[in-house]
């Protein structure tokens, strides 16, 4: 494993080589928000909040899906960048319906919590108000599609921890709509084990335990990085 | 003879919201004492006032801009206020107020006042002001100068803000003060 440096925020730093450039910042305690990421699940690149300034390029890039290599110099804070992610929030938020005052994760919504975190109090676009739907038909968890913000971190669980492979996604841009088995109802799914991953991992209120009421859903991400690490590195054998 | 000083002009305005912004607002408790003594009360629901009044200073308004007679007072705040405050998530996002934008407003009127036995029928329709095709955030229809989030906003959220503006000072809310929800 060779070493790398990079200029971080004007500071020499170090980092594996094949590290993401998220991976390498976060190594240096330099926070950086994130809405699709997950320690432990693929890349996705689709949230833009770890957009970062790369020198000698022009455009901001995801420093998740950028690796870090040799002689970046890189910033993760500046007018520039907390203007496109707060930006990039409230796209988010008006692209679909985000009452929070009446939604199941409020105060415990990853989305919601960084919107206040980065300074966002208002919304300076027109709200789409689409009519996306529910569906209650699986006998534990529900899916409000009008939360969801194609994170895509339910795919990638159901996927690529649990295989199952239960979701999946529909349509384009802004019609794509998370889907189970072909676009059947959650509840008629042949593949869903019921283990819950996808909700549990959820950033906002889109996933549910059915019966939760205003701000009940508390979720705890933290639980995969425990299953991960039990399997990858053998902690459950004795 | 001393000139009593200036006290600042206060209004609270209700659009279309629960009226909790303002329940919120009385639940300042005693603060409201300290604040009675440098605001005059204008105009509000809890002010028996009936038209806006000119040369306001500072004005909380509550509650999204949902109707006609919503979007006249608004125009109304902002001519004659200095300072507006959209006051609880409704006036900053259209809250809960703005869920029935998903329908157009002719099948909303008819399954409210034609199909369901509302006490007030379709003779209601001829009084009510004329509703705007979308519940729509405050500055959407009027220039806002600060934003007061919260559904309600917490005493202590309103505290800050009020404190800060009496004091001519930039409003900065913490995160933990500037939620949704
Ligand atoms: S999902 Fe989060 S941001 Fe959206 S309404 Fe619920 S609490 Fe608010
Ligand atoms: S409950 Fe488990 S198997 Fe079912 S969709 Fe969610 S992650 Fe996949
Ligand atoms: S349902 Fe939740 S986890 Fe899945 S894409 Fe939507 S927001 Fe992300
Ligand atoms: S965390 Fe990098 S794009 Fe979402």
């Amino acid at each position: 494993m060779s070493v790398i440096t990079l200029t971080l925020n004007g500071e020499l730093v170090s980092a594996r080589t094949g590290q993401s450039l998220l991976e390498a910042i976060r190594d240096q305690g330099v926070k950086l928000p994130t809405l699709c990421h997950l320690d432990g699940l693929s890349t996705r690149g689709g949230c833009r909040l770890c957009l970062v300034e790369i020198g000698g390029s022009p455009r901001l890039l995801p420093a998740c899906t950028t690796e870090a290599v040799e002689g970046m110099v890189v910033v993760t804070h500046n007018d520039k960048i907390n203007h496109y992610r707060k930006l990039i929030l409230e796209l988010t938020f008006a692209e679909r319906n985000h009452t929070c005052a009446v939604c199941v994760s409020n105060e415990h919504c990853e989305l919601q919590a960084l919107a206040a975190e980065l300074g966002m109090d208002h919304v300076r676009y027109d709200y789409l108000d689409p009519d996306l739907g529910m569906d209650t038909s699986h006998e534990k968890f529900g899916v409000d599609h009008n939360r969801c913000i194609l994170c895509l971190r339910c795919v990638r669980v159901c996927d690529e921890v649990e295989g199952a492979h239960t979701w999946d996604v529909r349509g384009r841009g802004i019609l794509s709509q998370v889907i189970t088995d072909l676009n059947r109802p959650w509840g008629e799914s042949e593949t869903c084990t019921e283990c819950g991953k996808c909700v549990e991992i959820c950033p906002t209120g889109a996933l549910f335990d059915q019966g939760a009421s205003v701000g009940e859903m508390k979720k705890d991400a933290r639980f995969l990085r425990r299953i991960l690490d039990g399997r990858e590195k053998r902690q459950w054998q004795r | 003879m001393n000139a009593e000083p200036q006290k600042v002009r206060l209004a609270t305005v209700w659009l279309g919201g629960c009226s909790g912004c303002h329940m919120s607002f009385l639940d300042l408790d005693e603060s409201l004492m300290d604040l009675s003594e440098q605001v005059e009360l204008v105009y509000g629901p809890l002010v028996d006032a009936k038209t806006y009044p000119e040369n306001v200073d500072l004005c909380l308004v509550e509650g999204a801009v949902t109707n006609i007679e919503n979007l006249e007072l608004a125009r109304r705040i902002r001519t004659h206020t200095k300072i507006v405050v959209s006051f609880g998530d409704c006036a900053v996002t259209g809250n809960v107020t703005s869920m029935r934008n998903r329908i157009p407003v002719k099948d909303l009127l008819t399954a409210v006042y034609q199909q369901a036995r509302a006490p007030i029928g379709p003779q209601a329709l001829e009084v009510l002001p004329a509703l705007l095709e979308k519940a729509l955030p405050l500055h959407q229809a009027i220039r806002v100068d600060v934003f007061l989030p919260g559904c309600p906003p917490v005493p202590e959220r309103i505290s800050a803000v009020l404190d800060a503006l009496l004091k001519g000072q930039e409003v900065e809310l913490s995160p933990p003060l500037r939620t949704f929800g």
